[in-house]
């Protein structure tokens, strides 16, 4: 399959499940009300369709969109496929940067909890692209970024630990959950910026990527600026990442499923990988939060309990399969 | 004529050990220089530092006349193709694309026209579109050697090219970067068998702890003496019909004749 009929897949695929996660919901339409819907948007049908399910169906696509790509740049830069940013400690550190907000007492002032993940994904991709510039080997920054997720996950819970309030605690918890429930379009325009960005470096990284398919030295003697285009990536998916976390909380497992899904299709081709990922990660994210709306439970579930139940043994199926190659 | 590439009085060092003590080499246009020496005597150190890819403490290293470190990517780029030791490859894309890695100053389509003809160089342009994962380590060794073909540079640098192939494709490997060096290309090698190494390169460097032995003809460089001192073998290279080979049986060390110490 060429890579513009596996968008063009994608993209259809896409469009059609995100018309049937707005259709589909907790409270069920009539035609008459979807009739309402259609012709009068300032009903209450109208407001159900248009400013409850599809600012959550569209954010959830732009997060999905944003971590499937970001995971891509990520195992194509590691030149692993079980990279992804959650990987660098880029998701940890985001979530402890909201954790700081919430505990802190900032919840309500508006924004502050996005921009707090935000800062706190930036620091580590600062942190990682310092690193990249210092050292070459995948290896090294895979190990860093374990690192820098353990350090991040210790600060968290110490934040939870010394925390005296247990409704902030509640709401740290709910925030390291993942969710896209009730965002409107504001949260969308305020997340838009930094992933356009992030995802403008990844993309322009590209190149680089497949370049690194002959192993470092020799991407590094091809005659592409290679420092630039490795900086690109880690502050691409760094920004990619930090603005879902932002966004929605730490939702996992995408950024590696997503690029999983399309690597055959896509021949291998870490450069070609990036959009064909971004569409599956939007795909894959607006059917799990379908998923997690539709499945009847006491409580709505969680976007990122949903994610990680499914992503996880995928997680371990692929660590079995790289296991068996390099064995052999 | 000016040297293609120059590398004067390396001193480098990998983490605390000396791996280059004044080594140096230099390469004619035209011409195929092998680089011989025993297990870490510096060959591969001094092909990367000659690059910069790895820091030198003293000496310098010009490419076409050049101070190294004064070139930016594209030109050095322009000026070498380096084919490193590590052939491991990250992910499975067709050969076909993995021959126009070589090429990235050429606009997309060009770049694939280029790879496909130095694949049928090869000899593998009936696999152009099998993942590279899915070969030999053979196979993959020609779309390696592909890829540095498609590089145009008029320097090649290749890092045991032939390490692992089968008598043929090692003759092959050598004869393609004969036929660049005739084409006007300086050609760099790093050869393991001193027999190959001597029927196919004009000039033989030989080192030896970091230090340059030998540099010269093959019968000159790879004297009796050499053979003795650096490979510890007693014997010569022998002409015969099919070119020159090393007739020659293993010395032993200084600590193995002297026995185990009680």
């Amino acid at each position: 399959m060429s890579a513009r009929r596996l968008e063009l897949l994608l993209l259809l695929a896409l469009v059609v499940v995100a018309v049937v996660a707005v259709s589909l919901g907790e409270s069920p339409l009539s035609l008459a009300q979807y009739h309402q819907a259609l012709s009068d948007p300032g009903s209450p049908p109208g407001e159900v369709l248009w400013t409850i399910r599809l600012p959550r169906v569209v954010m959830a696509a732009l997060i999905g969109a944003g971590l499937g790509l970001a995971g891509a740049a990520m195992q194509g830069l590691l030149r692993n496929p079980l990279a992804e940013p959650g990987v660098l400690g880029v998701s940890a550190t985001a979530g402890l940067g909201a954790s700081l907000a919430i505990a802190g007492g900032l919840a309500a002032l508006p924004g502050a909890v996005e921009v707090s993940a935000l800062a706190g994904a930036l620091l580590a991709g600062a942190v990682v692209v310092g690193l990249a510039a210092r050292f070459r080997e995948p290896e090294v920054l895979i190990l860093f970024g374990v690192a820098l997720s353990a350090f991040a996950g210790a600060l968290t819970a110490l934040v939870f630990n010394l925390s005296p309030s247990p409704v902030a605690m509640a709401e740290v918890l709910a925030w390291l959950m993942g969710s896209v429930e009730n965002r409107d379009f504001t949260d969308i325009l305020r997340a838009l910026p930094p992933m356009a960005v992030g995802a403008g470096l990844c993309l322009y990284a590209a190149q680089g990527l497949r370049m690194l398919t002959l192993g470092e030295e020799a991407a590094q003697m091809s005659g592409l600026p290679m420092a630039r285009l490795r900086v690109a990536a880690v502050a691409g998916s760094a920004l990619l990442a930090g603005a879902s976390v932002a966004a929605a909380g730490v939702i996992g497992f995408v950024g590696l499923a997503a690029p999983h899904l399309v690597r055959a299709a896509a021949r291998d081709d870490p450069g070609k990988i990036l959009r064909p990922s971004a569409l599956a990660g939007a795909l894959l994210l607006v059917a799990a939060d379908l998923a997690a709306r539709l499945i009847p439970t006491e409580q709505e579930l969680k976007l990122g309990v949903v994610t990680a139940l499914f992503g996880a043994p995928v997680f371990a199926l692929l660590a079995w399969r790289a296991a068996r190659s390099w064995r052999s | 004529m000016t040297a293609a590439w120059t590398i004067e009085g390396a001193k480098a060092r990998r983490g605390k050990a000396l791996v280059l003590d004044g080594a140096g080499l230099s390469v004619a246009p035209g011409e195929v220089l092998g680089v011989v020496g025993p297990n870490g005597a510096g060959k591969t150190s001094l092909l990367r530092a000659g690059l910069g890819l790895m820091p030198l403490e003293t000496g310098r290293a010009l490419l076409g006349g050049r101070a190294i470190g004064g070139l930016n990517p594209i030109e050095r780029a322009r000026l070498v193709g380096y084919l490193p030791q590590e052939r491991r490859l990250a992910w499975n894309l067709p050969a076909l694309d993995v021959a126009a890695l070589g090429a990235p100053d050429l606009p997309p389509g060009e770049a694939l026209a280029v790879a496909r003809e130095r694949l049928t160089r090869v000899g593998m342009s009936h696999l152009a579109e099998r993942g590279v994962l899915d070969m030999s380590g053979g196979e993959r060794a020609r779309v390696l050697l592909a890829r540095l073909l498609a590089t145009r540079a008029p320097l090649l640098v290749a890092d045991e090219p032939v390490a692992g192939l089968d008598p043929d494709a090692q003759l092959l490997t050598l004869d393609l970067l004969r036929a660049q060096a005739s084409a006007g290309a300086a050609v760099v090698v790093t050869l393991h068998d001193l027999g190959l190494a001597a029927r196919a390169c004009d000039r033989v460097l030989v080192l030896d702890h970091g230090r340059v032995a030998a540099d010269g003809a093959p019968l000159e460089a790879l004297s009796p003496t050499v053979l003795a001192d650096v490979f510890r073998l007693d014997g010569a290279l022998v002409e015969t019909p099919a070119g020159l080979v090393v007739a020659a049986r293993r010395t032993l060390s200084q600590r193995e004749r002297e026995g185990p110490t009680p």
